[in-house]
């Protein structure tokens, strides 16, 4: 599995999967099993529009609204993003 | 339990260049009721007597935090074995730590499980000793584990905790691995941890019994590289290779005191779960010391930081940041220096005799296992 997402693809933080606040290092982190992922502003800024009703072409139509940015762009960054996710089994889609 | 004079403690540990750890594993217990031959706990194993209160694990976990632990492993022995497992796993996520239940399965049930549900449990990383109850039953010394183990694991899927299945492989159960994959798939697992027995605690006296060929630790890598690729967003793998065959030491712990501690049934506070086979080591207490204070001003911490402690060939070496210079337990069990290079690297004077003996404890013929026994009352 390599590629982004289908604008269709509505992703899922699967259960077992957390976004935490680390409050001694003062950064945000995704804890997953035996794993501990330091979230940069970029990727704690996509992960905090997936909530599992959302849509990946919405996602995306947010984040470009929000940081007036082109849509493209970010389809592809947070597509890649989110499929690096789906590969260490971080992140599900529906 | 030390507020102020723990911050003073990370800002002098920061000065040093110490992080803060990310992982604390508690073993609850050393009862089991397994007795794997490889088990991974000290030789001389904690009475039960001597085992933490409640109330002193809960402290402890509200300290780690503190401290920066994101991730907690319960472990032992086996924790299911302690009756206030489901208390220690809420105090353990009240206090925000990523909670994980590192058990054989023995000892839980559809009961206990629902209850560890309810605990906010994160996740379950269940032990396979062989594929097959003829096998697994046998490593494990345990009649009835392997069927029970499978109830577990469908009651662990019915309730969905994440799990990770964790298969510890050696010369006798190796040629199971490729089912073993099929097993964590079957599971629905999300990853499978193929470890090769390291060879420490339990292992240690039973070299001649569990030591892999070089042809069957090959064949392991080459398993794992095609599993890793077929399998790729579908079940993730980590792999511990077979190290007395490799040329290279095991970055062992993440570096020592860098990123992860133990904690014993006693409350003694430990760098590695092996490190109490360094006997010029003294290890502080929970009971005694806040966490704090142990992590960064512990002399066990301290004595292996940095690279300052390294000898030649270590120290002017280029993979020193790379490796730390192995595993100190190991440079102690086998060159009887925890400050030496760890023997298993190919810069070590002991290396060429390393690699022969495994080659000897590998082809063993009827060699008889030494079975784990049981901590004294």
């Amino acid at each position: 599995m390599t590629g982004g997402l289908c604008s269709t693809d509505i992703p899922v933080i699967p259960r077992g999967v957390r976004i935490h606040w680390d409050r001694v290092r003062e950064k945000w982190v995704l804890l997953a099993p035996e794993r501990a992922v330091a979230l940069d502003p970029i990727g704690h800024a996509i992960l905090s529009e997936v909530d599992g009703q959302c849509s990946f072409g919405s996602i995306t139509s947010q984040l470009a609204e929000k940081y007036g940015a082109p849509r493209d762009q970010i389809a592809a960054d947070a597509g890649e993003f989110l499929r690096g996710l789906m590969n260490r089994r971080f992140l599900e889609v529906v | 339990m030390d507020g102020a004079d723990g911050l003073n403690w990370r800002a002098e540990g920061i000065a040093k260049g110490i992080p803060a750890p990310i992982a604390l594993l508690a073993e609850l217990t050393h009862r089991c009721p397994l007795s794997c031959p490889y088990c991974s706990n000290p030789v001389a194993l904690a009475q039960k007597s001597k085992e933490l209160s409640t109330d002193l694990w809960v402290s402890v976990f509200e300290q780690a935090a503190d401290l920066g632990v994101l991730q907690l492993h319960l472990s032992g022995g086996e924790p299911a074995a302690r009756r206030d497992l489901v208390e220690l796993v809420i105090a353990a996520r009240k206090a925000g730590l990523y909670t994980n239940l590192i058990t054989s399965g023995i000892g839980l049930t559809e009961k206990r499980l629902a209850e560890l549900d309810a605990a906010g449990l994160d996740h379950i990383q269940l032990s396979l000793q062989g594929t097959n109850a003829e096998v697994a039953d046998r490593i494990g010394g345990y009649k009835g584990g392997f069927d029970r183990k499978m109830m577990v694991a469908g009651w662990i899927g019915d309730i969905g905790f994440p799990l990770t299945l964790n298969a510890v492989v050696h010369r006798q159960n190796l040629h199971q691995l490729p089912r073993a994959i099929e097993m964590a798939i079957e599971m629905n697992a999300r990853r499978i941890e193929v470890a090769i027995v390291q060879f420490h605690g339990w292992a240690m006296a039973n070299r001649d019994a569990l030591m892999p060929t070089k042809e069957q630790a090959q064949e392991a890598s080459r398993i794992v590289q095609e599993a890793r690729v077929r399998l790729k967003g579908q079940l993730v793998i980590d792999y511990v290779p077979a190290d007395y065959h490799e040329d290279y030491p095991k970055r062992c712990m993440g570096g020592w005191g860098t990123t992860g501690l133990n904690i014993a049934p006693d409350g003694e506070v430990l760098p590695c779960h092996a490190a109490q086979t360094i006997p010029s080591l003294r290890f502080d207490n929970v009971r005694d010391k806040s966490l704090s204070e142990i992590w960064y001003r512990g002399t066990a911490f301290n004595t292996y930081r940095g690279d300052g402690w390294m000898q030649e060939p270590c120290r002017s070496c280029d993979r020193k940041k790379l490796d730390f210079g192995g595993c100190r337990c190991q440079a102690m069990a086998l060159a009887g220096d925890p400050a030496a290079t760890d023997p298993v690297c190919v810069k070590s004077p002991l290396h060429q005799a390393l690699q022969k003996r495994a080659v000897a404890h590998s082809q063993s013929k009827d060699a008889e296992m030494t079975y784990r026994q049981q901590p004294p009352a």
